[in-house]
């Protein structure tokens, strides 16, 4: 008798488990549409002519280029890590 | 290369891998606008450990009819090494040189840069190749960059040896060549998120496949019949390695015309390390001055490798065995500060601006499983925990043309 409700909770409890994980893939899809939809009508939020203090040098994520390899280096051989130091970059497309 | 570079290996290859995202990194930096014109001369200095590394670095870039633009670094390593590695080997103090060039090229075609980089670094025991394309893409009213690149690398691996007709001089061994080579992906976001507001997201895959080794460097094993208790043999290590890493930065511009920023990055290798980096800076202009200052602190901590010992049991433990140092568990902080001068073209009609600037770096590295064996007179595994301070020095002028 048990065993015979063990099982019947065994199968519900996967049949929930795959509604959810059903709901959860739909909701994922739906959020993934609507973010997609999104960027067709996405604007700039900060216009060209907003972006002065980003141009500005001190902004720059590499700034001295030379320096920031060598130091790139420095650590790089006395250490284990490596990878992912160049930033992606500036950016901010003001010249 | 020898034991001095107590990761020669890694040095290059972060020299091989960063060489032209280093010299040339602005030009995978953003798309759309190709990099300034501009040369930097710089003079660098490295003091710790028992090493002293200096030399200088000369990087030129032109553009090319507004849709090119060429780069070219030249970067060269003079070293005097006594290191620790050195000492507890036995070997005396060693001098080498590296030189290493990196050309780059550029291509800007709409919001689309590609760039080809080549990087070729040298010295008597090691020679280094890399060759990288990458492209990066304006996206969303330019508020979004995304940028991916891919290296290829191949190293060649000697080692020297007495000279068997003069004893005192070195010469390269005629029978050991190894070959190592190495592949790099990488993809980057960086996303403008406020008018005073920037952040990158980087993502970075390194695989290796060859002689990972340092032929010079050694493991240390028990041996109870030693007077202290250990003695060496060479390192083994495992023929591949593939690393991870992924780092998130940010640079917020302050109301009263200032910056701070900061970085994290977490890393995690087929070798068992994992390690997280932290900084925070800060960037100060003075008003109405040419003088710009800025201070910044580093934090990375790392766990050791698997294969890692500080003393291992017996010569045959295990398959692989190391006692690098830099595969320890480990962590360093750095304390940074800066001074920049601007100056206006002097007068010379080609030049736009120019700055001068002094750069110093105090790095304190702490080793929780890497001992001082330099003293014969203490037990293997009961000597204290190794440390040492490093300050590096920069020195360089840029000018913008």
């Amino acid at each position: 008798m048990n065993g015979s409700l063990n099982g019947t909770w065994q199968i519900e409890s996967s049949r929930t488990r795959a509604i959810i994980g059903m709901r959860a893939r739909a909701a994922a899809i739906v959020l993934a549409a609507m973010t997609l939809a999104g960027c067709g009508d996405l604007q700039p939020w900060v216009k060209p002519y907003e972006r002065q203090a980003l141009a500005d040098p001190i902004m720059s994520f590499d700034a001295n280029p030379v320096s920031t390899a060598y130091m790139d280096h420095v650590f790089e051989a006395r250490e284990g890590a490596r990878g992912a130091l160049g930033s992606a970059g500036g950016g901010c497309g003001c010249n | 290369m020898t034991l001095m570079t107590a990761t020669a290996r890694k040095l290059l290859a972060a020299i091989a891998l960063l060489g032209a995202a280093a010299a040339l990194t602005s030009t995978v930096a953003s798309a759309g606008v190709l990099p300034e014109d501009r040369a930097d001369v710089l003079y660098h200095r490295y003091e710790g450990g028992g090493v002293t590394i200096h030399g200088p670095s000369v990087l030129v870039r032109k553009k090319l009819a507004e849709k090119y633009s060429v780069s070219a670094n030249y970067y060269m390593d003079m070293v005097t090494s006594a290191s620790i590695d050195v000492q507890v080997s036995g070997a005396s103090e060693y001098k080498e040189e590296r030189d290493q060039w990196s050309v780059g090229f550029d291509y800007l075609r709409g919001k689309t840069t590609y760039t080809l980089g080549y990087t070729d670094s040298e010295e008597d025991d090691y020679h280094a190749t890399t060759a990288s394309f990458g492209l990066s893409q304006d996206l969303f009213g330019d508020l979004t960059t995304v940028s991916m690149g891919f290296s290829r690398g191949n190293d060649t691996v000697r080692r020297t040896i007495s000279n068997p007709l003069n004893p005192g001089a070195r010469i390269i061994d005629p029978t050991f060549e190894m070959d190592l080579d190495r592949w790099s992906y990488r993809i980057g976001v960086s996303q403008i998120l406020t008018k005073t507001l920037i952040m990158t997201l980087g993502l970075e895959t390194i695989t290796d496949e060859g002689y990972l080794n340092n032929p010079y460097r050694a493991f240390r094993y028990v041996d109870p019949e030693d007077a202290t208790n250990f003695r060496l043999a060479t390192e083994k290590y495992p023929r591949t390695r593939t690393s991870n890493a992924v780092a998130l930065n940010a640079r917020y511009f302050l109301p009263y015309r200032a910056a701070v920023f900061g970085g994290y990055r977490f890393f995690t290798d087929s070798w068992g390390i994992r390690a997280n980096t932290a900084e925070v800076g800060y960037v100060h202009p003075f008003k109405n001055t040419p003088w710009t200052l800025e201070a910044s602190y580093r934090f990375y901590q790392q766990d050791h490798a698997d294969f890692y010992s500080d003393l291992f049991p017996r010569i045959d433990f295990q398959n692989f065995m190391g006692r690098d140092k830099e595969l320890s568990t480990m962590d360093s902080q750095t304390m940074h500060i800066g001074a920049t001068y601007e100056f206006g073209n002097a007068g010379l009609s080609f030049i736009k601006r120019g700055t001068f600037n002094v750069f110093y770096d105090r790095i304190q590295f702490n080793y929780d499983d890497f001992r001082d064996a330099r003293d014969p007179g203490l037990i293997a595994g009961q000597e204290p925990l190794y440390e040492f301070g490093a300050n590096v020095y920069q020195v360089f002028v840029s000018i913008w043309f």
